[in-house]
């Protein structure tokens, strides 16, 4: 998922690009300077005062006080929620309710067998017996049950997701203007805070489950509309011509030549939309969705971080085994190894033969059916269908005192370094404190300015005027001053995880062991639902914006090791060589060769590291993070349309603004999961 | 809309009742006690839902939940629900009495036994001051589904005190676990029945006395909370045709010290709400079995 190759501009041969571009960027700010010189006079003769105006300001909570009214005295009544929304959510509940049954029907070794046996198809032996633990473990947390209704609110979640997404990527992969009309649309479908949208649909679909499968529909279509219309453009011009010369129609380009060649993208799509979807597990349980993620929530209700855990570790799994089967099957799709999901009939067989190559195809299928029908029969017979109470094991105890344990010792005290809670402390107020009234004294204007020079000079005119009207909007909202507060937070916590995520990321670059250490705890960190790790949190930071910052960082860090990692180490290895044979010692080669390569990569970190921390923002407010997380959490909590929506909508603005600040190049590549 | 229920319940051909659980544990225990006797007396199966209080209304006019066993007074929502559109019907007292107020550790009150009046506050501001607050004291608030005036409490008694909002019940209570610990003071938002009160005593502040009105301007408000009798809400239709469980839910009445002490077992010795209950349940067999005539 990273840039890595592009060419570095850093080296010697660009030098004359770097004069011109330093040129230009003159040219930009000078532009800007008179533009402000004519325009901030005559803004501070109208509106003076540093924050926003109010002369400028709409007052949106009217409005939408009477939408969400409407919607409530209409919803048993007009046509609108009896014909459409109505069998919207009855069709939900149906497939939720017959996939569950079937979960229930085939028993825990029935779906334990199941489950090992497709992921033996579609990805290997090892898998396949990775999944079966999985499944079995699930059952020792004393989670079975709950597992299956999350699995069975997943499989159709991420069904719906796939289809919506899907037929939106095929017509923006067709089209240019619906890919350019979807975009923004997208765009805002990934960085609105689903906590802001559970309100309105749950005005619309009341609390459950139909309402917790659309709003995950929302959250996890993005990715495999993304992935389709690019899968779709990216296909070969070559073979795209050859299939026309041969007289193909339209219909017949797409189904035999494009399509096919998008599949890697294709499955790659799905797998995004997995993990996305089994991310919205935890927060869909706020609106009542039911299993996992309500064990999760409810466990917080009582303060017990090892039932947390107990509840959280299925999802880890479940989110590690659907991400390297999918993952596995679309690099063997994407191969040209046609054999596997959806097509078995056109199965061209490679690989060691014998009856092996009988399995490949439908065959195989057929196999993967009946052995998991028979396991489920054999286990019904013998009255073993549910999973046995007496195989599980209780985690939460022991985790909780491992948890006090910890809490009480690093909170306070610490012999030469101090406690976490004074870390904290200091953190508040020599960098939040400052930063937050730096940015809240600045007149508005300047930080309009800013923010226009900022976008300008690392991209065109326009990505700085998208930049700036985002910020306006925040300010016409009326939400400036929380805005900024909301800022200063996200601001400190990339400072925090770039720089632990690059020293990291480089270490795991320079040393193999280290990173086979690190892959499994970046797995747990970017699956483990953060709902688990917010009352460790509070207990070693106290409430405050301290927390939400550390939160922040736990759930960011993983992406940039990730993507650092990988940049440091793709480098041309020919450059590195020649450097090698200069003389140059370990560290003059990380600074002068491998990070000065590897800058496009970095720069994908930072902006990485920007949107996934704004992503964590309403998990600050429930630690004591205030601003706009605590405005969103709060409209939720009592029904407040108004307050919700704004401060959703302002967490969009920044995310725009902040995405555009740091995002040279043209196109992003993707949301890391 | 029409009617649903949740894909989850009758999954197996049982009659289901489906609960709302709010999320502080006193709300767990009321569900915990009343689901073990619906499922081991009258074989019901019971699915619990969590969610907020506002939300948790409208699910009940909908009839996405069958009951809220403990409500804390939204006037705005009966007056929607059961008075205009009566989709939800009363189904009385719960038997314990809330009651929101300022509250600091005993140990603190003890050392200086004039902070327990809300005009000695400001004396102790520079003591009760965290980097969160600021250079003021630090009031602490807690979950945004709590009913508060503390913001207008602050500004209208001319208080040297900022509210920082903990944002979650779970937050606030590791946080005063930790001050406890440390036998720190503080001073915070905090509300009966409360199980933490048996981990970490805690005496209230007086503030000026409530009465009837005092609280109608949400500006305005100067005065305390007053005690609200916590009421027990079904949805209408599961009123009518609800049968044995509808009945039990509506006599379910019990006291601050039983709830107490099943919310104790739940949150302080880490019982599952359905082991805490069960234990409650075989100790009172008289208490409940009223419920069940």
């Amino acid at each position: 998922m990273t840039a890595a190759t592009a060419p570095a501009r850093a080296t010697g041969a660009f030098a004359p690009l770097r004069a011109t571009g330093r040129r230009r960027a003159a040219a930009k700010l000078l532009v800007l300077a008179v533009l402000a010189a004519i325009l901030v006079p005559l803004a501070e003769a109208h509106w003076s005062g540093g924050t926003w105006p109010d002369a400028l300001t709409v007052d949106v909570s009217g409005p939408l006080g009477r939408a969400s009214d409407w919607i409530i005295d209409n919803r048993d009544s007009h046509p609108l929620f009896l014909y459409f929304f109505g069998y919207i959510s009855n069709a939900v509940v149906v497939c939720v309710h017959a996939v569950y049954l079937v979960l229930l029907a085939a028993g825990w070794a029935g779906v334990a067998a199941g489950a090992g046996l497709i992921a033996w198809k579609l990805a290997g032996f090892r898998l396949a017996l990775t999944t079966a633990v999985a499944f079995v473990l699930c059952g020792l947390l004393g989670m079975w049950v709950p597992t299956m209704q999350t699995l069975a609110l997943m499989v159709v979640a991420v069904l719906a997701s796939v289809l919506v997404g899907g037929v939106l990527g095929l017509a923006a992969g067709l089209s240019d203007r619906v890919h350019r009309a979807l975009r923004p649309i997208l765009d805002t479908m990934q960085v609105l805070p689903a906590f802001a949208y559970l309100l309105p649909v749950v005005l619309v679909f009341g609390i459950g489950v139909p309402a917790a499968v659309l709003a995950t529909v929302v959250y996890a279509a993005p990715p495999m509309t993304r992935l389709t219309a690019l899968g779709l453009r990216g296909a070969d011009e070559g073979v795209m011509e050859a299939v026309a010369s041969l007289g193909a129609t339209g219909r017949q380009r797409l189904l035999t030549a494009r399509l096919p060649l998008a599949r890697g993208e294709l499955m790659l799509g799905v797998n995004q939309s997995i993990m996305m979807a089994l991310s919205m597990a935890v927060i869909a349980s706020v609106i009542g969705a039911g299993g996992l993620g309500d064990r999760v929530y409810q466990a917080l209700a009582s303060v017990d971080v090892g039932a947390a855990l107990a509840a959280g570790i299925p999802i880890v799994l479940l989110a590690v085994v659907l991400d390297r089967t999918t993952a596995a099957a679309g690099e063997r799709l994407g191969s040209g190894g046609a054999a596997g999901a959806g097509d078995g009939s056109r199965g061209a067989a490679r690989g060691p033969g014998g009856w092996f190559r009988l399995l490949r195809g439908w065959p195989g299928w057929l196999l993967v059916a009946v052995l998991t029908v028979a396991v489920a029969a054999a286990m019904r017979l013998a009255g073993r269908q549910e999973w046995p109470g007496s195989w599980e094991v209780d985690i939460a105890e022991p985790v909780n005192r491992a948890v006090d344990w910890m809490t009480g010792h690093l909170y306070t005290g610490v012999p030469y370094i101090g406690g976490t809670a004074d870390w904290a402390g200091h953190f508040t107020t020599w960098v939040l404190d400052p930063v937050r009234s730096g940015l809240q004294w600045l007149p508005w204007w300047s930080v309009l300015l800013v923010v226009a020079a900022l976008a300008w000079l690392i991209g065109t005119w326009r990505t700085a005027l998208t930049a700036v009207l985002a910020m306006a909007v925040i300010g016409v909202l009326g939400v400036w001053n929380s805005s900024l507060d909301t800022l200063s937070q996200v601001l400190a916590a990339v400072v925090v995880t770039l720089v632990l995520g690059f020293a990291v990321g480089i270490g795991a670059a320079r040393s193999r062991r280290l990173e086979a250490v690190l892959r499994p705890v970046l797995d747990v960190l970017q699956t483990l639902p953060q709902f688990v790790y917010l009352i460790p949190v509070v207990a070693l930071f106290g409430v405050g914006r301290a927390p939400a910052v550390a939160a922040a960082v736990v759930y960011a860090l993983p992406a940039v090791v990730r993507i650092t990692t990988q940049g440091v180490r793709t480098v041309d290895t020919a450059a590195l060589e020649a450097s090698r044979s200069l003389g140059a010692t370990g560290g003059q080669q990380l600074r002068q060769v491998q990070l000065p390569l590897a800058r496009p990569a970095l720069l994908l970190a930072v902006n990485q590291g920007v949107v996934l921390v704004l992503a964590v923002v309403i998990i600050g407010g429930l630690v004591g993070g205030g601003a706009l997380g605590y405005d969103v959490v709060f409209g939720l909590a009592q029904g407040d349309l108004a307050t919700g929506l704004v401060a959703g909508a302002a967490i969009v603005c920044l995310g725009l603004m902040l995405d555009r600040v740091t995002q040279p190049t043209e196109r992003r590549a993707g949301k890391e999961a | 809309m029409t009617k649903q229920t949740s894909p989850f319940a009758n999954a197996q051909g049982a009659r289901t009742v489906t609960l709302s659980v709010q999320s502080w544990v006193g709300a767990q225990s009321n569900v915990a006690v009343a689901s073990y006797i619906l499922e081991h007396e009258l074989h019901y199966r019971v699915d619990t839902v969590q969610v907020d209080e506002v939300p948790a209304w409208d699910a009940l006019s909908q009839g996405r939940v069958d009951a809220i066993l403990e409500d804390w007074g939204h006037p705005d929502q009966e007056k929607r629900y059961v008075e205009d559109k009566k989709t939800i019907v009363s189904a009385g007292g719960l038997g314990v009495t809330g009651h929101i107020g300022w509250f600091v550790p005993t140990y603190f009150a003890k050392q200086h036994p004039d902070v327990t009046d809300w005009k000695n506050l400001n004396k102790y501001a520079k003591q009760l001051r965290t980097p969160e607050s600021g250079g003021k004291g630090q009031l602490l608030d807690g979950s945004p589904s709590y009913v508060t005036n503390d913001k207008a409490l602050v500004k209208n008694l001319h208080l040297d005190y900022q509210v920082v909002f903990a944002g979650s019940e779970a937050a606030q209570i590791t946080q005063m676990r930790q001050f406890a610990k440390q036998h720190k003071p503080y001073l915070t938002y905090w509300y009966q029945p409360q199980w933490l009160f048996k981990k970490v005593p805690m005496t209230e502040v007086k503030l000026p006395a409530y009465k009837e009105g005092c609280d109608a301007d949400a500006d305005k408000v100067a005065c305390a909370y007053p005690k609200t009798p916590l009421q027990k809400y079904l949805n209408a239709g599961f009123s009518r045709n609800g049968g044995a469980a509808a009945r039990l839910l509506k006599k379910f009445h019990w006291t601050l010290e039983d709830q107490n002490e099943v919310s104790l077992m739940i949150a302080d010795q880490k019982l599952s709400p359905d082991e805490a209950a069960k234990k409650w349940v075989d100790g009172h067999r008289s208490e409940w079995k009223q419920w069940l005539s």
